[in-house]
């Protein structure tokens, strides 16, 4: 069974705003506003390459950032979730 | 200012921005008409007063978030659907926005609508309370009038966004008279480049026909009206086989009566041009007319229509809504297009004992 | 509406029309001084009876306009001149979309502005009016307004709305500022307090804001000054805004901005006098 691939729009289409360790994002497409924790702005980012699977996604952020849990690829899917009922990404 | 008419010559020629006196009841009307943004876009570019061009910039920014938010509450009942297969119709604003129609310039948008199949209804509804949609109210009596009569399910607002999504299956109530051919309406569909659809360019007029006599209690009219004007000259413009379409898509809907009115009032009011040879036409206006020559004449109104070009045009230069008897008997008249006269009777009285929240 | 009445606060105006004459009577006298709009008025606010015969018969009045509040009940036309503030706030909250809305008040020093937010209740509208009458320049106790392209605060100078408690405080204003006494509102006892002469003169004056306080008032409270990060202060000033989301963009620019070059600290006070030490400390080092 394939694994559901992740997409985001691109960087262009978004305003961020770094504030004390936190990213402060403006959703263009949708005019919205999100307060995002790490690691939700390095998976975005990890997404701007394309889109990709949770795995993929955790292979792209283990190159420059360090998941801090007991389970990454648990910890991965439930940001994945709350960034797709967020409107931020969404399955191809 | 004592009636609408001064904005509606406004949004039909905006070179005479130049003579407006009264910015201030213009502005009210416009508001309580919810023409703002498209007035403000009518008059881009002109020379205008400080004051007032910094107003009109305001609305048409206000529009212009408007529209985003429309068109993502599209996007997001989109992905909601997706899995279920199902064509997802857009309808009124949102549809006119997301087709990039003259008609979504400015255009104020509220909830957004959408037509499915009835058949699809269950799944649909499932799927958008799982997407973080709920029901807007939790009075039983209602919900029993909605599901069973009305053209939509019950109202959905999403938890996390507060916006309200409109479910249709149909574009009148199945109490009202007139009964569209629903299945058509669905086949003739468009597609539009994400994966939505909206009606066809007929079908669209028809439906903004019917919203507008024979859905509602008109208020708003104005607002409905201008969105036909736009559609109608969009539509027409280098397409010899519109009119004819928009015929045989009127009649087969049972809708000619409301489409040939609205286009009647939309020639008067917003000088739309009309092929009056080709245009739906009701049955007292063909046997008023006995030339050619006097179709299409400005004061050539059916009888009844000037009551609609009163009850239209029924705003006051601070914005309130005048003629409460006229507008009484639109409200009373628009429930009794809906449902028998008894049925009718029932629900207002229960609608009236029920204490008001 | 037999009776109008037009009003320029700051960069923003209003059209208001009564079917009754005291209410417009009472915002003539209460706004003694300030300016006539000239051309376009950018709000409209209506006071009408609900029903024809409300107009007569224990009259209420209720409040409408370019935006209103589909349930919002009505006054007793005693309270008619709270009903047109309410109605002017309301016109603000729904419509303004020129600048980014916060509900918060201001003041002014030397060019540089002090920005005070908070609930209800909190203390900021007493101490802005207070302020004002203290060496400080009043810009507004409801509504800041951040301007969209340079970051600086336009005044919009309102009357201030006093409950019961903090009318003492004003004891020696000239009483020709001072509106009726209102019984019986939905926040009790009140009266309204015209800002003072440098404040209408000077209503056309922005200013560039420099510090944002998060005031708290309660007897029983020690005088503390806390830091507010960043990210608290964007997250609270958004929940005092009416119009951010609509605004888009330009919201989040300016807002970003805002939060981003400014100091914020929470202050919690018993009183008055503990309060404005605070802020003058905390002025001097801004």
């Amino acid at each position: 069974m394939a694994a559901s691939l992740y997409a985001a729009d691109p960087p262009e289409t978004m305003r961020q705003f770094e504030v004390e360790g936190l990213t402060l994002l403006y959703h263009r497409k949708s005019g919205l506003t999100h307060f995002l924790a790490p690691p939700a702005p390095q998976i975005l980012a990890a997404l701007s390459a394309g889109p990709a699977s949770a795995a993929e996604i955790a292979a792209r952020m283990g190159e420059s950032f360090e998941i801090e849990s007991e389970d990454p690829a648990a910890a991965i899917a439930a940001r994945l979730a709350e960034l797709e009922a967020a409107g931020l990404v969404w399955r191809t | 200012m004592r009636d609408a008419r001064p904005l509606v010559r406004l949004l039909r020629d905006p070179a005479g921005a130049g003579q407006v006196k009264d910015w201030t009841s213009l502005v009210a009307v416009a508001r309580a008409e919810s023409l703002a943004g498209s007035l403000a876009c009518r008059l881009e570019g002109l020379e205008l007063p400080a004051p007032v061009e910094a107003l009109l910039e305001a609305a048409r920014r206000d529009g212009e978030a408007g529209r985003v938010q429309a068109l993502w509450e599209a996007e997001m009942a989109r992905r909601a659907l997706a899995p279920l297969g199902v064509p997802i119709i857009l309808l009124k604003g949102t549809a006119y926005a997301a087709a990039g129609l003259e008609a979504g310039r400015g255009r104020s948008i509220g909830d957004l609508d959408i037509l499915v199949a009835r058949p699809a209804l269950p799944d649909v509804e499932r799927a958008l309370l799982a997407a973080g949609w709920e029901w807007v109210k939790e009075d039983s009596y209602d919900d029993q009038y909605y599901r069973r009569w009305m053209h939509e399910l019950p109202p959905l607002i999403h938890r996390e966004r507060d916006r309200m999504i409109d479910v249709h299956h149909a574009i009148l109530p199945l109490t009202a008279r007139p009964k569209p051919d629903m299945a058509a309406m669905i086949a003739d569909r468009v597609a539009l480049a994400d994966g939505l659809f909206t009606l066809s360019p007929p079908d669209m007029i028809v439906h903004a026909a019917a919203h507008l006599f024979a859905d509602g209690d008109m208020a708003g009219g104005l607002r409905n009206l201008w969105d036909i004007d736009r559609l109608l000259r969009e539509f027409a413009e280098g397409d010899p086989g519109f009119w004819p379409a928009l015929n045989e898509r009127a009649a087969r809907h049972g809708l000619l009566p409301a489409v040939g009115r609205a286009v009647r009032l939309a020639h008067h009011l917003y000088a739309t041009p009309v092929n009056w040879c080709q245009a739906p036409i009701s049955k007292s206006l063909i046997s008023e007319a006995t030339t050619p020559a006097k179709i299409g004449a400005r004061h050539q109104l059916a009888a009844a229509d000037l009551l609609y070009r009163r009850r239209l045009l029924a705003r006051d230069g601070w914005g309130r809504a005048r003629r409460p008897l006229i507008r009484l008997g639109f409200y009373v008249r628009s429930h009794w297009l809906r449902m028998p006269p008894l049925m009718l009777a029932k629900h207002l009285w229960v609608k009236a004992r029920k204490p008001r929240r | 509406m037999n009776h109008v009445f037009r009003l320029q606060v700051g960069p923003v105006s209003f059209r208001i029309g009564s079917q009754w004459r005291r209410p417009v009577a009472q915002l003539r006298r209460l706004y003694e001084g300030y300016p006539e709009p000239e051309g376009v008025c950018d709000f409209t606010v209506r006071l009408e009876a609900e029903r024809v015969w409300r107009r007569w018969l224990r009259p209420s009045v209720a409040i409408r306009g370019d935006y209103v509040l589909p349930d919002a009940a009505p006054l007793p036309l005693a309270q008619g001149l709270l009903a047109a503030e309410m109605g002017m706030n309301l016109q603000m909250a729904l419509g303004q979309k020129r600048f980014l809305l916060l509900h918060a008040a201001s003041v002014e020093r030397d060019g540089r502005a002090l920005l005070m937010t908070g609930h209800s209740g909190a203390g900021k509208s007493t101490l802005g009016a207070l302020l004002g009458e203290r060496g400080w320049r009043f810009m507004g106790d409801e509504f800041a307004l951040l301007d969209l392209a340079d970051g600086r605060l336009h005044p919009f100078p309102r009357a201030v709305s006093l409950k019961n408690e903090s009318l003492g405080l004003f004891d020696g204003v000239d009483p020709a500022r001072l509106g009726p006494v209102l019984t019986g509102t939905p926040k009790g006892r009140i009266r309204h307090l015209r800002p003072n002469g440098e404040a209408v003169a000077r209503m056309g004056e922005p200013a560039t804001p420099v510090l944002i306080l998060f005031p708290r008032f309660g007897r029983d409270l020690e005088p503390t000054v806390r830091e507010v990060g960043a990210a608290e202060a964007f997250m609270r000033l958004t929940q005092a805004s009416t119009n951010y989301v609509a605004l888009g963009e330009s919201g989040f620019d300016a807002l970003t901005r805002f939060v981003g070059a400014l100091p914020c600290r929470a202050i919690d006070y018993a009183d008055t006098a503990q309060a404005q030490a605070l802020i003058d400390e905390l002025w001097a080092k801004a």
